[in-house]
């Protein structure tokens, strides 16, 4: 052997500066991205404030609560939806699961007084048997995710405003005055920390917990590395035995559940839940992904990336606001994001994986 | 393998001195016959598989002891890919048995197969191009440590053996974190055959390995199919390419049209009989009787070309013809 090893041919890789290396991760786009948004609306809004006569603008504490807020939510569904995406499978019902879940939460404190302790966990519950079902569909049929996550988006959406009409003949269910000062839903929607007019909630601390949790799982356990294989090939990874169905059964579950969380979030905050409640989610939790530097074809991505691709999102939707432009434009920029981020990313790709 | 090549005229690529030796002997018909004795480390006595009305195969056995290769020829169609998804557990055979070192037995699924030693690179689906050296190596069968909800994938572990064993096969990875996407074919099939290895297979089954590579891609592929075999794996190796099936089979078994068509040792058959029972053989005589037909066609029209062209004047175009294949021609060194 060691004849062989002598006579070893060279590496066929070029030696990698560190900025290169860094510069081949799939969350650099997002970075660099994060950056430009960031100091292109702080230009923007800094100039425009003033005008408005806002006190502070988006470079403000003000500014940064409220664009890590819009961060946070999506965030912690984007979180899960590049897990799933990166196994190769799209969920377009976290958007109806939002509306489901946090109706049901809301039909069980309010309308029939249950307590939180148990309102709560039913939320879950309830989420997770649907993601579990989302997932034995996509498995069972062979059918393409889009498609029957988009039955079950439909399903959902439609079954909460027909059952919330049926049983309370209204669309928007508001939480007892009790609701408040409830210890377990404060967990979720807790003030943190308010300074001056800047309120950060406890939904940043659920945010960085998902991400973290989510990029621990995918780069540092089995499970993660069975997800990356799963979308890379699911038959090549059946073959090597890593349990296909179970891989996405389970990440169909994590997509549902942070919808619940999200709804468990938000509806204490705003004391009420709508049938609409989360309406285009789906698509925001995608872009997020694919920002960060997502494959949409699966096998590849990073959540630090949806993360960053996260804050992109909600910097703009604020940036917007604070530069005094017309937030009717914030759907063009998204798209123009968007566009640009898969450019980047096809880019990227390349280049790490040495293709000409 | 130490030894350096011997040169062979003709030879599609250079080969190690031993497999050359073993090329020469085919010339030789009196070369005796090395079967390997024992108790087949697998087999697959008069297996069937239907789907639906399709006979897929029919009475088809096969045995691969250590230290073996079966050679699995067949042409598209023959059956070959059924039979070695019944041999690596994806499919249960309709009829007939399984037998790992003389025992009956059934594979569950690919994972049972691989636990119990029996491992497939499949052609295409030998690795995932957009996962890392380290994380393709141990997929499946990820190293851990910590424990309950702490147990993580080692990654340090992961890429240290990684690095190891791709130097063991002559690939030097500076990066474990390197996208497999970045190697070529036959590094990826030989960092498939290496895990294989490594995860202490006892039966290397590949399918098709060779048939996507370049002629050198291709030899080093073959390195290592008569590098397991040396250490004792018994090598099922597909392919429906005679030409890297004769210098390292101690087997050959045909299949045609999802049956049996012929089993022999080595030295018992030469190229050309092997391409006639894989079913190939007429066919590709008559392609030779019509492309001499067509040659001596091309022949008589380019004679005619000839004959008109001494009628015409020469081009004026000539000279600028001329200039622009020098142009086309690289500089020298």
């Amino acid at each position: 052997m060691s004849a062989e090893t002598g006579a070893l041919p060279p590496s066929r890789l070029r030696a990698e500066s560190p900025l290169r290396r860094i510069a081949s991760r799939p969350e650099f786009g997002a970075l660099i991205g994060a950056i430009a948004v960031f100091l292109v609306f702080g230009i923007l809004g800094f100039s425009s404030s003033a005008n408005l006569g806002f006190q502070g603008g988006f470079l403000s504490l003000g500014g940064a609560a409220g664009y890590l807020e819009l961060a946070a939510q999506v965030g912690i569904l984007g979180a899960t939806v590049t897990l799933l995406m990166i196994a190769g499978e799209f969920d377009l019902s976290v958007g109806a699961m939002i509306g489901a879940s946090g109706m049901i939460l809301a039909l069980l404190l309010g309308t029939y007084g249950l307590p939180a302790i148990v309102a709560v966990p039913a939320t879950f519950a309830f989420a997770l048997a649907i993601g579990a079902l989302n997932g034995w569909l996509v498995i069972r049929t062979g059918l393409p995710s889009f498609i029957v996550t988009l039955g079950t988006q439909l399903i959902l959406r439609g079954g909460t405003i027909a059952v919330t009409r049926a049983l309370t003949a209204q669309t928007i269910v508001t939480l007892p005055a009790s609701a408040k000062d409830d210890p377990l839903l404060k967990l979720f929607s807790a003030n943190l920390l308010t300074i001056g007019t800047a309120r950060f909630n406890i939904e940043l601390l659920w945010w960085l917990g998902v991400v973290f949790v989510a990029s621990w799982v995918l780069l540092r356990t089995r499970f993660g590395n069975w997800i990356f294989a799963v979308g890379g090939s699911a038959q090549a990874a059946r073959y090597v035995g890593v349990p296909v169905p179970r891989v996405k059964i389970m990440l169909f579950m994590a997509t549902a559940a942070s919808a619940a969380l999200f709804a468990c979030i938000t509806v204490p905050q705003v004391g009420s839940a709508n049938v609409l409640n989360g309406t285009g989610f789906e698509f925001q939790a995608i872009i997020t992904a694919v920002v960060g530097g997502t494959l949409l074809t699966g096998g590849y991505g990073s959540v630090i990336g949806s993360a960053l691709g996260a804050l992109i999102l909600g910097m703009t939707n604020l940036g917007i606001f604070y530069a005094g432009i017309n937030t009717d434009w914030y759907q063009v920029v998204l798209g123009l994001l968007l566009l640009m981020a898969v450019l980047v990313n096809s880019y990227v790709l390349r280049r790490a994986s040495g293709a000409r | 393998m130490s030894n350096p090549p011997v040169p062979h005229d003709n030879a599609p690529f250079t080969l190690p001195s031993e497999t050359a030796e073993r090329i020469a002997a085919y010339g030789d018909r009196a070369a005796p016959a090395m079967p390997v004795a024992g108790t087949p480390v697998l087999e697959a006595r008069d297996v069937s598989k239907y789907f639906g009305r399709v006979i897929a195969l029919e009475d088809v056995s096969l045995t691969v002891r250590p230290g073996e290769v079966n050679c699995l020829l067949g042409d598209n169609g023959a059956g070959k890919s059924t039979l070695i998804k019944i041999l690596s557990g994806v499919y249960t055979p309709d009829k007939g048995t399984l037998l790992m070192d003389g025992q009956e037995l059934t594979l569950q699924s690919p994972r049972d197969a691989l636990d119990r030693g029996v491992a497939t690179v499949y052609q295409d689906l030998a690795v995932l191009p957009l996962m890392s050296i380290s994380r393709n190596f141990f997929v499946g069968s990820e190293p851990t440590k910590g424990w309950g909800p702490f147990r993580r994938f080692d990654v340090g572990e992961a890429g240290r053996i990684a690095t190891e064993q791709m130097l063991e096969i002559g690939i030097r990875v500076r990066d474990p974190s390197q996208l497999v996407g970045t190697l070529s074919g036959g590094e990826r099939q030989t960092l498939a055959i290496a895990r294989a290895e490594y995860f202490g297979a006892r039966v290397l089954i590949l399918d098709e390995p060779t048939s996507a590579l370049g002629v050198k891609e291709a030899a080093i592929v073959l390195r290592h199919v008569i590098r397991a075999r040396a250490k004792g794996l018994g090598v099922i190796f597909i392919t429906h390419n005679v030409q890297h099936a004769l210098p390292v089979g101690d087997r050959f078994t045909i299949l045609a049209h999802g049956r049996l068509a012929g089993e022999f040792v080595r030295g018992q058959v030469n190229q050309d009989e092997l391409l006639r029972l894989m079913g190939g053989g007429e066919e590709l005589t008559e392609l030779a009787h019509e492309l001499d037909q067509l040659m001596s066609a091309d022949a008589r029209t380019v004679e005619e070309a000839a004959t008109h062209a001494e009628a015409v004047p020469t081009s004026p175009d000539e000279p600028l013809a001329a200039v622009e294949a020098e142009e086309v021609l690289p500089p020298e060194g």
